[in-house]
């Protein structure tokens, strides 16, 4: 079904790989090689001479609620000095062992926080649960590969990291270098579809799987006895929400979410906060973005140009903001064409 | 430990070569950072002249200057959707008229993103493209006499949970093939006879056939739309012959001028042989 030939010229080759490229890159002469190395080595030595190395240090933790954990991680975007430390990450402890909710940016931070649970208790840590497939939350799974815990997810999750996975961690490997040593995106044992309960001994956490929100893989954690909430990041306060599944999605879990008995949040990113209180200000964001798209789509504005002015308006009540709103606009803009 | 003096001296040698080739790297970062220019011919880590001799079979391309113009975000936002507008220009008094424009993302897996053969009356193009990693990008456009023309700008991948895959697979696979057709007036224009901008939309996953199911192990088939033809009644307005670089549910926005025909055609094919054909009456108000 080619139709190049009624214009009279040749089709130009779509399927021209850069493999060619790549091959001749690799062309390198001994004596280069040998060079190389020890510029590399010198390279090593001044990086361990500016990073030292305390043995992973337990993570700075909070008990928010009885029994209950939070490491919260920096306002910011994964660098290497910060090891990835950006999203909230934390353990709660029942009767007979351990339940952990997120690892963290990269496996020194999982190891972190493994050494952060071991000061406050020696039991076995039965599940490592993964609120979704990104960076942030993840890349320190490898850390608890050895514990015996069953991974736990959302039914979407091996999904999310098989098509995501390998851009992560070339994308993250340029940003971070060898602070992404290690990271394996661990699948989960056990994947959650609808709600699922599990009990760590006279405690039991409630799981629910959402439909795509924040993104096509959130899982929120509640635990019953304490009624604190870990949201993931279908909740985020002061740290501006990150639109990377479906913006009417979002909007719509809000409702019932909201209806969740809790008394307190643990959001993916920002302080505990009171609930449902603790969804105002991203329900106030996500909707002035939406209202705005929805304009500029009706007035016939470009993607590009609605990119710069959506949404800017909030601009003020929120960290991070420079690096998320433009492409938090372009997602909305396109999902909302489709109305 | 038995080195030799010629070892030693050797030794020295290399580490005082290694000390230079860390000041090279440094200053190469700096630059890298600092440089919004695409990379030059000179550079060996450039892949665009090995491309360029593979997809235009060794033809010469001039410098697209004043011919061709590419706009991107220097930044892609959202890695997934990057939006970039194709300009073409001749100057006054050159009779000649531009037949095809490709859209080469160099550092991605499959770098053709698309070509686009054009009518006799458009001049602009957008779409979406996804974008794997630091990249120059290339539009190269061919005019009625065969003559290449290329322009590059360079575009920096985002970081973050940016990922140039699909966002919601299940509604991807739900809506398949539905389509939707805009107009526009263009207001700088008076209400007859000036150019217009429509645009035209598909919903399809176009998945790249790169990713490994982790329950499965198997690789997830290419599956995307390979072609795309838009018809002002008789008339061809815009074919595009496209690759997986293209965004998930692919989007043209195109100016061009009216004919006096009352419909548009759009008739569009992928991977796995389906057809997706619609019809829109002209709308004659705008």
């Amino acid at each position: 079904m080619c139709r190049w030939a009624a214009f009279g010229i040749a089709a130009p080759n779509r399927f021209v790989m850069r493999r060619s490229a790549q091959e001749r890159r690799w062309v390198c002469s001994r004596r280069a090689l040998r060079l190389a190395a020890v510029a590399t080595l010198m390279l090593v030595g001044l990086s361990s001479l500016a990073r030292p190395q305390s043995a992973d240090a337990a993570l700075e933790i909070a008990e928010v609620a009885a029994g209950l954990f939070v490491h919260f991680g920096a306002n910011a975007l994964m660098t290497a000095e910060n090891e990835g430390g950006i999203a909230n990450v934390g353990f709660i402890v029942g009767d007979d062992a351990v339940a952990v909710i997120d690892t963290g940016g990269s496996v020194r931070e999982g190891r972190r926080l493994l050494a952060a649970i071991r000061t406050i208790t020696a039991k076995p840590i039965r599940y490592v649960i993964n609120t979704h497939a990104h960076p942030d939350h993840v890349f320190g799974n490898a850390a608890f590969a050895r514990e015996g815990a069953a991974f736990v997810g959302h039914r979407n999750l091996p999904r999310a990291f098989s098509v995501r996975g390998p851009f992560y961690l070339s994308a993250f490997r340029r940003i971070m270098g060898d602070v992404l040593d290690g990271v394996e995106l661990v699948p989960p044992q056990r994947s959650v579809d609808g709600e699922t309960k599990l009990d760590i001994g006279n405690r039991v956490l409630t799981l629910h799987a959402w439909a795509t929100a924040h993104t096509d893989n959130d899982l929120t954690v509640l635990d019953d006895i304490t009624q604190t909430l870990f949201t993931g990041d279908l909740v985020f306060l002061r740290h501006i929400p990150v639109v990377d599944g479906s913006l009417r999605g979002w909007l719509a879990a809000l409702k019932p979410l909201a209806t969740f008995a809790a008394k307190l949040a643990v959001p993916g990113h920002g302080p505990a906060a009171a609930w449902p209180l603790a969804l105002d200000d991203e329900r106030r964001y996500l909707e002035r973005l939406a209202q705005d798209c929805r304009a500029l789509i009706a007035r016939g504005t470009p993607i590009a140009e609605a990119a710069v002015t959506a949404g800017v308006s909030e601009k003020s009540h929120w960290e991070l903001f420079e690096a998320y709103n433009a492409r938090n606009a372009t997602a909305a803009f396109a999902e909302l064409e489709w109305e | 430990m038995g080195f030799d003096a010629t070892d030693k001296s050797e030794l020295r040698s290399m580490a005082r070569q290694g000390i230079r080739i860390l000041w090279m790297l440094a200053f190469a970062t700096v630059l890298g950072v600092s440089s919004a220019q695409p990379l030059t011919a000179a550079d060996p880590e450039d892949a665009w002249p090995g491309l360029a001799r593979d997809i235009f079979n060794g033809r010469d391309l001039a410098d697209g200057t004043g011919v061709i113009a590419i706009e991107m975000p220097y930044r892609a936002e959202d890695a997934a959707i990057v939006p970039v507008t194709l300009r073409t220009a001749l100057p006054p008094g050159d009779t000649r008229m531009l037949k095809a424009i490709t859209l080469v993302i160099d550092q991605n897996p499959a770098p053709v993103a698309a070509t686009f053969q054009v009518g006799p009356r458009v001049t602009m193009i957008s779409t979406r493209v996804r974008i794997d990693s630091y990249t120059n990008v290339h539009a190269v456009a061919e005019l009625s006499d065969g003559q290449l023309y290329a322009s590059a700008v360079f575009v920096k991948a985002s970081g973050g949970c940016s990922a140039p895959t699909a966002k919601n697979a299940e509604e991807a696979k739900a809506n398949l093939g539905q389509m939707r057709f805009r107009q526009f007036s263009k207001p700088a224009d008076g209400p007859t006879g000036g150019p217009r901008e429509a645009q035209i939309m598909i919903r399809h996953p176009n998945n790249s056939g790169l990713q490994r199911d982790q329950v499965t192990l198997l690789y997830v088939p290419a599956f995307f739309v390979t072609e795309l033809h838009v018809w002002q009644g008789e008339e061809l307005v815009l074919a595009m012959d496209s690759g997986i670089s293209i965004s998930e549910d692919p989007n043209i926005r195109f100016d061009y001028l009216p004919n006096g025909a009352t419909h548009f055609r759009v008739e569009a094919v992928d991977t796995d042989g389906h057809v997706f054909k619609r019809e829109w009456p002209v709308d004659a108000a705008m």
